[in-house]
């Protein structure tokens, strides 16, 4: 029934969605060709294309109709005999992973420039561009794959070639990684195809109507979960699978980290709501006290590691892998807070860590060091860089009133009614992460500024534009979430509803003692009956 | 008039704004003066709100003022909204109000200060924060507020950054504060479990549905959080740092506002409590009494006149949660109200203080200031007798007040509370002595550095002499050699003149036509030649003596000058050993010009041995805090039913949850009162025998261990430092050793087993990489093909 809300809806007349992956493209085609006389054009050119993507993604968000159905869908058959098609679409879950991606592109374009080999870089940059938009549209298994593996290779790139320090290794580790993690999902992916193939007859590889299937018998669909999960465990990452991630995000040029940490990363968690929870709710719900105790982990571990990091970028690394688990908690707690949290807190880790990262590229480019010793006093010098940062600080420790609060505070709230004392672990989270940032904080910009830190240059006025709409993005999102949430919970609710309808006994935590298991169930009725309804309109 | 309410938190606002936008253009004092306009408009906002809710009925003063849904989530859905009822109104008066005094002074404390503007910038943020957070409807907005204020409190207490130990000390503050934000969050998710709503007024409706068990984990953790933020016990230690922020940050917000947050909570959450296991509600009694008496004790051994009233607040606050405990929660809100006048008041007091001192915080080398600076000493004598329990000064009668309920619920807590009583009459007075009377110890300290003054100068004027009397030398020499010079072209003139004389002779006496005469002739006429010339000669000379002997007078009349300057620094340099001279004519006087007029001008330009009283925009705050330190007890007087208007105000807020002091009679409260006044007598004439008469050595008082905070920060910052820092190190040699080390360890040893470890070199990876890249742009291809063809 789910597949058929969501596949029910309206098409538009304009392929937006293909274009949002055709743009980038073209830009990256664009670019090739420019003759090397002309490097001054290759900055504005990929500026100029990652800055329509980015408002054509913010057009679908505008056009986006507060409901539970697959929007803009576009849907070519493309192997029939294989089941497989090339079929794009966003409902509420992906509709804020794909602006996000839009708005960083052109913001990590603008803010730092490579140093040497514009071109290849820029290129590499709009492939990545392409990949990220595509894969968070992809509704069908196949074709989500050909994108999850488009975005590893120009990362890869980018960090073996404009990185930093042994930006080759760091690279490698990261590309076998994640390569390994592809790997175990490819099977997964066989897996649940020819498993609900045996079963209905029908091959398939749409996500929606393998879910609705639910045809796998349990073992293989745990079977199957836990190749899904192991793949999307690398990309979060989860600890213990977790160490490739701060050697690329320190090695990774400022623009790579900035789309490491805001887009990649939430593939592993987007990929857990997608596909862990739409096509295994009964394996996921199983394994879920496994995952509550990974998450909580990250957070802890990642915060402890964090503070007492030398470098500050390795620090805003470990942070992430905190972040990541506060995510991992929201999706398992399987209710409509977790999930809507875990979905916010993808989009404001985006902007939060983005934002840290391109503030920690500056500090580099100026002072040619990371290292936290190293510096000191710079609010003397650079007092409107510290202003920045101090504000993007407390937006990632979760001060109310910024963007980062809001996920947080959600995923707590959904995790508590799910998994209490987990959650009262998790919630230490947020001493720890006040410790490593303040602190960080105070020996970077507190105290006396000598020798080179206190001729340091404040942000020149290029720098503080390109930071702007994140910072503006910061306040909206913590003191405005509702036009966001909004957009999310008919999608949120309804796949609630599908892990409600297909695991015994369950009922979404987050209700006890507030609906009757009655009101639930009713919950589930009327979902299935605007869905029937849905489908007679069409 | 209710509908005035936004404007409340909506004046900081809009001053936060502005003095944003153009703080910096505007500069000094005209920020200040916006920030301190914009506190004003809201007070002015607050009185308006006020009124409109007396006008109402008693049930009817609950009024919700929504302006715009915040977070909807499914079942969850919070607003930022705001609810006006008795308790709101009564936080905003007199956080408005001392707020704007407190603004108001500032606007003289941080005159000169280049980050001017960026302070009123803090300060109205500080002040919307606050007022969130007592007016919001929910409390997810209570807890912005409560972050949004901590934030503040972060930002101004490390304001002077580039010192490590303000920097330290904010960061302490905000760390210490999220661990009571720990239980804030958790206790947020109990009530939401447990009532399905965290707006205030189904949680004030709905709490009696709540099982004790909930309702006692949800008061334990908030009583956790009220800890952090209200400084008890054992999450206090960050208050006494927070001293390091400029005073009337410490005013603000660490004595009046802030930190009354936790008690605010915990009234605000009164049906809650009254759900919850009976001890639950006595531990927050115990805890407040403890921590009372443990920071009074402490309070009497710190020399720094704002720790003394940091400890002091610390232990003010322990009566708050004392009261709250026993469900005294007007006699809470009163003392609160009353400490915000009189905490605040001593606080500026001390501001004033420093100030005038040049930033000196000892108070040891204090003394006397009361001749110096009239206004302060007066002002914070008030606020000395307020605090000390002195009737009919306000403390007495809201501190009176809480030790009733004490003894109601147990006579051991009226003990702690009546023994902390003493204690604080005690330092108290102490520090009254210490700073205002007796002998002025500030020169003691600065002895050194005026005899250095001193006796710089007379080194200074005897090198002045020695120039002099060389030059004098020089120019007697100078005299001497243009002398012989004169006399020497005296002398050849004379002879020039001789031989023209001898010449003519010849000639005459020579016939022309004779060989001879022609020469002769010559002779004459180059001899009479030469006599122009040495005459010139001579002129110069003459002239050139004139020169030397102007010269020797000038170096004569310099020598004199500098004689008499080295006379006039030798004398000052005898009375410099005598530096109390200095301080006596400055006493008596006080003027203190004949002895600065002595010192090097770049001595006197400092003004740091000349402390004074303070500007207007400081000493005003501190006459209108003091008339309400002396008059607040009014608002809420014992003796008849209907004097009771503190207590009749809040009822609607309190719905019934107020203890009732059935089994006291009228005899036991004068009992109470009485001893309570005798405590105070007795440990304001301790004090005076101890730091007047000096007949008992402080010492034997002020022991150690109380200067030391019972060590108890200390054990935590060995902690922390220690085992803390190591467990960190720990875990991230853990990360980089043992998990990443077993990541690549493997690898390593699989492909060595294998022989495949050249695969796994970049050269390979890369070309998987571009093979993956080439295979994908394949199948898109492909793709694209069987679409199209």
């Amino acid at each position: 029934m789910i597949s058929s809300v969501l596949l029910g809806a309206e098409t538009t007349s304009f392929p937006v969605l293909p274009a949002l992956v055709a743009i980038p493209l073209l830009t990256a085609l664009v670019i090739a060709l420019i003759p090397g006389s002309r490097d001054d054009y290759l900055k504005i050119t990929a500026l100029s294309g990652s800055s329509i993507t980015a408002a054509f993604s913010i057009w679908v968000m505008a056009a986006f109709e507060t409901d539970d159905s697959l929007q803009f869908v576009w849907e070519r058959v493309w192997a029939a005999d294989l089941g497989a098609s090339f079929s794009l679409g966003i409902d509420g879950i992906s509709l804020f992973l794909v602006v996000l991606s839009g708005i960083l592109f052109p913001i990590a374009i603008m803010c730092c420039d490579p140093g040497h080999d514009h071109k290849p870089y820029y290129i590499w940059l709009m492939v990545l561009m392409a990949g990220s938009m595509g894969v968070f549209m992809a509704t069908d298994l196949l074709l989500f794959f050909l994108f999850f593996e488009v975005v590893l290779i120009p990362m890869y790139f980018l960090i073996g070639g404009w990185g930093h320090g042994d930006r080759v290794f760091a690279a490698t580790k990261f590309f076998i990684y994640t390569m390994a993690g592809s790997a175990l999902m490819l099977i997964g992916i066989g897996t649940v195809a020819i498993g609900t193939a045996r079963q209905t007859g029908v091959l398939t590889f749409n996500v929606f109507e393998l879910a609705e299937a639910q045809a796998l018998s349990p073992d293989l669909a745990r079977f199957a979960f836990i190749a899904f999960a192991l793949g999307f465990a690398v990309k979060v990452p989860l600890v213990p699978v977790h160490t490739w991630l701060p050697d690329a995000h320190t090695e990774a040029p400022t623009a790579g980290s900035v789309i490491l940490a805001g887009v990649m990363l939430k593939l592993g968690t987007y990929g857990f709501i997608r596909f862990g929870l739409f096509l295994f709710p009964q394996a996921a719900k199983d394994l879920a006290p496994l995952f509550f105790t990974l998450g909580v982990i990250g957070i802890v571990y990642g915060a402890v590691v964090a503070t007492v990091q030398k470098d500050l970028k390795r620090l805003i690394a470990y942070s992430s892998i905190a972040h990541l688990g506060f995510i991992i908690l929201g999706i398992f707690a399987m209710n409509t807070q977790g999930i809507e949290g875990a979905l916010l807190q993808m989009v404001n880790h985006g902007i939060s860590t983005g934002a840290l990262f391109i503030l920690v590229g500056w500090i580099y480019e100026r002072r040619h060091t990371r290292e936290i010793a190293a510096l000191s006093g710079l609010q003397s010098a650079a007092p409107i860089m510290a202003a920045a940062f101090t504000l993007v600080m407390l937006s990632s420790i979760g001060l109310p009133g910024l963007n980062g609060f809001v996920g947080e505070f959600l995923i707590l709230l959904g995790a508590y009614s799910a998994a209490k004392w987990w959650t009262v672990v998790a919630v230490t989270g947020v001493i720890l992460a006040a410790l490593y940032l303040l602190w960080a904080y105070q020996r970077v910009f507190h105290g006396k500024a000598e020798g080179d830190n206190a001729t340091m240059a404040d942000l020149s006025l290029s720098e503080g534009l390109s930071i702007l709409p994140l910072i503006g993005l910061i306040i909206f999102m913590g003191l405005y979430p509702k036009p966001v949430l909004e957009r999310m919970e008919p999608a949120v609710e309804t796949l609630v509803a599908h892990l409600e309808a297909n695991i015994d006994g369950f009922s979404e935590p987050g209700n006890d003692g507030v609906e009757s298991p009655a009101d639930a169930e009713d919950l589930v009725k009327a979902a299935i009956h605007g869905a029937e309804g849905e489908e007679g309109d069409h | 008039m209710l509908e005035a309410a936004f404007l409340i938190p909506a004046f900081p606002i809009a001053g936060f704004l502005l003095v944003f936008l153009f703080g910096r253009k505007l500069g000094e004092p005209v920020a200040g003066w916006l920030a301190t306009l914009a506190m004003a408009g809201s007070f002015v906002s607050t009185l308006v709100v006020f009124g409109g809710l007396a006008g109402l009925e008693g049930e009817e003063r609950f009024f919700i003022q929504k302006i715009f849904t915040w977070i909807p989530s499914g079942t969850f859905n919070v607003d930022i909204g705001l609810l006006v009822d008795p308790l709101a109104v009564t936080m905003c008066l007199f956080i408005t109000g001392v707020g704007t005094l407190i603004h108001l002074y500032s606007i003289g404390y941080m005159h000169g200060d280049p980050n001017f503007s960026k302070f009123f910038l803090y300060l109205n943020m500080f002040a919307a924060s606050m007022l969130l957070l007592v007016l919001g409807d929910n409390l997810l907005l209570t807890f912005l507020g409560w972050e949004g204020v901590g934030a503040c409190s972060y930002l101004l207490i490390s304001f002077w950054f580039t010192d490590e130990a303000n920097a330290s000390a904010g960061k302490k503050a905000f760390v210490t504060n999220r661990v009571g934000d720990f239980g804030f969050m958790l206790a947020t998710f109990v009530i939401f479990t447990s009532i399905g709503s965290i707006r205030y007024a189904d949680i004030l409706s709905g709490a009696d549905a709540m099982t004790t068990n909930a309702a006692t984990a949800a008061t334990l953790l908030f009583l956790l959080a009220a800890a952090g933020k209200s400084a008890q016990l054992p999450l206090y230690v960050w208050l006494p740092d927070a001293m390091a922020g400029p005073t009337p940050v410490s005013a603000l917000i660490h004595a009046a506002t802030m930190v009354t947050s936790g008690v605010y909570l915990l009234t605000r959450l009164n049906p809650v409590l009254a759900e919850a296991a009976q001890g639950a509600v006595t531990a927050i009694a115990w805890l407040g009494a403890l921590t009372a008496l443990f920071a009074a004790t402490i309070a009497i051994a710190q020399t720094d006149i704002k720790k003394v009233l940091a400890y002091s607040t610390v232990s003010q606050l322990g009566y708050l949660f004392l009261a709250v405990g026993t469900g005294a929660y007007v006699a809470a809100i009163f003392h609160m109200v009353t400490h915000a006048f009189f905490k605040a008041l001593l606080f500026l007091g001390s501001g004033s203080v420093i100030h005038g001192l040049d930033g000196e915080q000892d108070m040891r080398r204090m003394g006397g200031l009361a001749r110096i600076m009239p206004i302060t000493a007066m002002t914070f004598v008030i606020g000395w007798l307020a605090i000390a329990g002195v009737p009919p000064f306000s403390g007495f009668w809201s501190k009176d007040e809480i030790l009733l309920y004490a003894w109601n619920e147990s006579k051991l807590l009226w003990l702690v509370g009546i023994i902390t009583a003493l204690l604080t009459a005690f330092y108290m007075t102490r520090q009254v002595i210490l700073t205002f009377f007796g002998r002025i110890k500030f020169f003691d300290a600065h002895t050194d550095e005026i005899e250095m003054a001193f006796a710089n100068r007379v080194t200074d004027s005897k090198a002045a002499l020695e120039d002099a009397q060389a030059s004098v030398g020089a120019a007697e020499e100078g005299v001497a050699k243009s002398e012989a010079d004169l006399e020497k072209r005296t002398e050849a003139l004379a002879k020039a003149e001789t031989a023209v004389e001898e010449t003519r002779m010849a000639v005459a006496s020579s016939l022309p036509a004779n060989d001879g005469h022609e020469k002769l002739v010559k002779a004459f006429e180059k001899a009479e030649k030469a006599i122009p010339k040495a005459g010139t000669a001579m002129e110069k000379a003459g002239a050139k003596v004139t020169d030397a002997h102007q010269a020797l007078a000038h170096a004569q009349t310099a020598v004199a000058e500098a004689r008499e300057l080295a006379l006039t620094a030798a004398t000052a340099a005898n009375r410099a050993p005598k530096a109390p001279e200095y301080v006596t004519a400055f006493t008596d006087g006080p003027d203190v010009s004949e002895f600065e007029s002595q010192m090097p001008d770049s001595y006197r330009q400092r003004n740091e041995y000349h402390p004074h009283e303070s500007p207007w925009t400081m000493t005003l705050p501190l006459i209108v805090l003091s008339f309400f330190a002396a008059v607040a007890g009014g608002l809420n007087l014992p003796f008849t039913k209907d004097l009771h208007f503190l207590g009749h105000w809040l009822e609607p807020s309190l719905f019934g949850n107020e203890a009732h002091l059935t089994d006291i009679s009228t005899a036991t409260k004068w009992g109470l009162a009485v001893v309570a006044i005798v405590v105070g007598i007795v440990a304001i004439s301790t004090a005076f025998y101890v730091y007047v008469s000096e007949k008992v050595n402080p010492e034997s008082i002020e022991l150690d261990v109380f200067a030391e905070g019972w060590h108890l920060d200390n054990t935590y910052a060995k902690v922390a430092g220690g085992p803390g820092h190591a467990m960190f190190d720990g875990a991230a040699a853990f990360d980089a050793k043992v998990v990443d080390g077993a990541v690549i360890g493997t690898t390593t040893l699989v492909s060595r087993l294998g022989g495949v470890f050249a695969y796994l070199q970049p050269g390979f990876v890369r070309s998987a990489a571009l093979g993956i890249m080439l295979g994908s742009a394949g199948v898109l291809i492909w793709f694209l093909a069987r679409l199209w063809l």
